[in-house]
């Protein structure tokens, strides 16, 4: 599970960056743990990786990480997908640092679509990769007018982007990259993780860092500081209910995924935080074989009734 | 006391003194002074280049004259002038006190955004977050301004250009301003469409007893809806007063060739 520390490669800076560049992207860090949730522009650079697939998060991660540190990277919730497979083996290669599944051991998380389902605790940094900082860019394309709707605490117009999905659906139907208000000032885009995880960012005992690599932006949330996610008083804030639990583990209470399991439309819901539902299910197993009882029944794929 | 009170001079709702601008060494407008009371309607005409818009603009806080004051009754604080005023201060004061109409529906709405949502935005800007009294709002303006209100989900690129205009100013009246400066806001509509327009303002302004600033080419315009006229030529004033005065006894030679020009049906 936990994967020790290693000699990092040869030829490379620890850590991948130059220290000057880290220098720049700290400062940049300390300036965003200070005005909560405004976008601070940074001199990004280029990353052995396309835009798009977490340049942003990396660079945070490269300039805060040391040699004591243990990582855990996620992609869509999973330890074992591509983005999370790859950007872990980067910092084994350029850093040697542990690395480890469990996010209780982590003490940076990077993390691109999810929170872990495991409470965050003091003295974790979970680093968010993000595509686009900006929450105002669909509504207003320029620039500079959304520097001052910022800078004014200008946010009416994206409160019409909420008003428009319920006079056309009856509900708010954004799912994803749900916007916040942080620290009751900054209007701030969560990067693309569910709406289920937004209760998770308020007043967590973790830091939470923001890096976009694409768009050149850092931002921060430091502990303990309110985030909530814009509502209306008739229409309050929820986040998403599923009528199944977890196929693997039981969970009722985690975000599930719907995986296609063959061609006759057969379907599971599974956790998308692996580690919980791996833990959980070690945990069953272990409780089982105490027991000499039966272990919990888990469901497993079920049809869809024709 | 009452009588006291009337011989006391009222506070205008906006003056403005020598206002001047110019680009590099185009002439905007030289030296405008005037001053509009609460309720009052001021219709500005000239022909095409003659300072119009850029007096507009200079009023609504939308560009910065060269030389100065104007000065404008604020709700909270009395009289301030208005470019003395930090940024936020004066785009809170146009979001909220003023409207501004423009003349093309669409720098002034959000094409994207349904009927419903472009009333709500001054709303939810100054801090409603309730979406039932929002929408029942925004329907009490449709109704206003005789939009059906089965259209209230639909976004304006589908309307007509009369329908377009209709909901700017709907748009911009939802939050009760005191004052609304529009540019030519019958431009572009046939003749029919504008006179229900115009009547549809006439209503508006007389029952909400809302000051305006319109400006115009269109001399028709302003007989129908304003009190009190100023003719402009080359960035001055040249000539104003009551609209009737005016444009029954021209003094001016502009104002005479402009007053003769309309077509008498």
């Amino acid at each position: 599970m936990k994967r020790a520390s290693t000699r990092p490669a040869q030829g490379y800076n620890f850590a991948y960056l130059d220290e000057q560049t880290k220098r720049i992207i700290r400062r940049t860090l300390l300036k965003a743990l200070s005005i909560p949730g405004h976008q601070v522009p940074f001199g990004g650079r280029e990353m052995p990786l396309a835009y798009g697939w977490g340049t942003g998060g990396i660079q945070v991660t490269a300039s805060i990480i040391g040699p004591e540190d243990t990582l855990k990277v996620i992609d869509q919730g999973a330890d074992d997908t591509t983005n999370a497979v790859s950007i872990r083996r980067f910092f084994e290669i350029v850093t040697g640092v542990a690395t480890t599944e469990r996010a209780e051991e982590a003490n940076i998380i990077q993390t691109r679509h999810r929170i872990p389902e495991t409470p965050l605790q003091e003295g974790q940094i979970i680093v968010y990769q993000v595509p686009q900082p900006e929450p105002l860019r669909k509504i207003e394309p320029r620039e500079t007018e959304t520097r001052k709707m910022h800078s004014y605490a200008e946010y009416g117009a994206m409160q019409v982007a909420l008003y428009e999905d319920i006079a056309r659906f009856g509900y708010i139907a954004k799912t994803y990259d749900y916007p916040t208000l942080v620290n009751a000032r900054h209007l701030m885009s969560p990067s693309p993780i569910p709406k289920f995880d937004n209760p998770k960012m308020e007043s967590s005992p973790a830091i939470q860092l923001f890096g976009a690599g694409r768009e050149k932006r850092i931002y921060a949330v430091p502990p303990y500081t309110s985030v909530r996610s814009l509502d209306f008083d008739d229409h309050p804030f929820e986040v998403q209910k599923w009528e199944q639990c977890c196929a693997l583990c039981g969970s009722t209470t985690s975000y599930l995924d719907e995986v296609i399991t063959d061609d006759n439309g057969g379907h599971m819901f599974v956790c998308s935080d692996t580690d919980f539902c791996n833990t959980r299910q070690r945990e069953q197993a272990q409780a089982g074989e105490a027991d000499d009882s039966a272990p919990p029944t888990a469901l497993a794929a079920t049809e869809i009734p024709s | 006391m009452t009588a006291l009170r009337k011989l006391a001079p009222r506070q205008a709702l906006l003056e403005v003194s020598g206002v001047s601008k110019s680009y590099g060494g185009q002439v905007g407008c030289v030296d405008v002074s005037f001053a509009i009371y609460p309720g009052e309607v001021l219709g500005v005409v000239g022909e095409s280049g003659s300072g119009k818009s850029t007096l507009l603009a200079c009023l609504s806080g939308r560009l910065a004259p060269d030389a100065g004051a104007i000065v404008y009754d604020m709700n909270d604080r009395g009289p301030v002038d208005i470019l003395s005023l930090s940024e936020p201060e004066r785009r809170r004061l146009a979001r909220t006190d003023w409207g501004i109409v423009h003349q093309n529906p669409r720098d002034g709405l959000r094409m994207d955004v349904s009927a419903g949502g472009n009333i709500g935005e001054r709303p939810m800007a100054i801090g409603a977050r309730h979406y039932g009294n929002l929408r029942t709002e925004a329907q009490d303006w449709l109704e206003k301004v005789e939009i059906d209100l089965a259209r209230t989900d639909d976004k304006p690129r589908t309307f007509s250009g009369g329908m377009q205009q209709r909901l700017q100013i709907a748009r911009n009246l939802v939050t009760k301003p005191r004052l609304v400066f529009m540019d030519e806001p019958t431009g572009g509509l046939d003749v029919s469409v504008q006179a229900r327009l115009l009547d549809l303002l006439r209503g508006l302004v007389r029952e909400l007893g809302i000051a305006a600033i319109i400006v115009t080419h269109d001399l028709a315009v302003v007989r129908l809806l304003a009190d009190r006229l100023m003719v402009m030529q080359r960035g001055r004033v040249i000539e104003q007063g009551l609209t009737d005065q005016v444009l029954d006894d021209p003094h001016h030679p502009y104002t005479q060739l402009l007053a003769s020009s309309v077509l008498q049906v």
